[in-house]
């Protein structure tokens, strides 16, 4: 079994907000973080994906089918965009783009993909919001 | 809302400037400078050590998160940046019995953070004392 990461950048602004709670309430708890206008990263996302390497070419995946597969299902959605109004997993307060959040929704539009190439599975997805704060999501395990 | 329930975790690195020395008592002269080599030197020597904290649990409905950002932050300010940082890591008490290798100081660290993280579980230290080497501690 081998383990393969492959990494990708993505500029993308956002705010946190519930909507649930008074004003007052957001700014005590997600403090900058809760400034209506938004602000925004340089984000990396890590994708890992676990296999035995095919015999013939010695890849687990395809490294090159892996970065297509990150920018159709996650950057074209993400990069550039404001991701409380514009990305579905987080518009019109659906849920908050917290790191946290976003690892999990790049996972569930990544999973599918992976699942369906023969002999990987994705085994982690890693967001930096900056380099030294980062969440990760394993599928729930 | 925001995926409640689900495990994610949470990582942050901090840094931290401390010197030390590799000397073990129980060997002879000769023995730690073959065991250490410059390490072994006699006055020390130091490092900025990036310290990653990964903090693991469910993201918790309301906010979003697995845990408090600024509380991570205060709790590892008090155990251990502000018992580390630019201090001489061989004369720390948890060091008197132990030589300060960067193994040893990532089984300290982990300890002193176990239980200790608001609302989360710590999952894993990993500390790198250069840019070419780190050390890791899993939770069991």
């Amino acid at each position: 079994m081998v383990f393969l990461t492959r990494r990708a950048t993505f500029a993308a602004s956002h705010y946190y907000w519930n909507p649930v709670w008074p004003a007052d309430k957001n700014q005590e708890v997600f403090g900058l973080c809760a400034n209506r206008n938004g602000h925004g990263h340089n984000y990396t996302l890590e994708v890992t994906v676990a296999g035995d390497p095919d015999p013939v070419t010695g890849f687990v995946v395809d490294l090159k089918w892996l970065k297509d597969a990150m920018e159709r299902e996650v950057l074209s959605a993400f990069d550039h965009r404001h991701l409380n109004l514009e990305v579905a997993e987080f518009a019109e307060g659906k849920m908050i783009p917290t790191t946290e959040n976003i690892a999990i929704a790049a996972w569930r539009r990544l999973e599918p993909t992976v699942s369906g190439a023969a002999g990987a599975r994705l085994t982690a997805v890693r967001v930096y919001e900056t380099p030294e704060i980062f969440a990760e999501y394993r599928g729930g395990r | 809302m925001n995926h409640s329930g689900e495990i994610a975790y949470f990582g942050r690195r901090y840094m931290l400037s401390a010197s030390h020395r590799l000397h073990a008592d129980a060997l002879t002269d000769a023995e730690n400078q073959a065991a250490y080599g410059k390490c072994n030197n006699p006055y020390g020597h130091g490092h900025n050590y990036v310290v990653e904290v990964l903090a693991g649990g469910p993201v918790i409905a309301e906010t979003g998160m697995v845990i408090d950002l600024v509380a991570l932050d205060e709790t590892v300010r008090k155990k251990i940046l502000d018992r580390f940082d630019h201090t001489n890591l061989n004369l720390d008490e948890l060091f008197v019995n132990q030589v300060p290798t960067t193994e040893n100081l990532c089984r300290v660290v982990f300890a002193l953070l176990h239980n200790a993280l608001p609302g989360a579980k710590l999952e894993s230290v990993r500390i790198e004392e250069t840019e070419n080497n780190f050390f890791q501690c899993f939770a069991e």
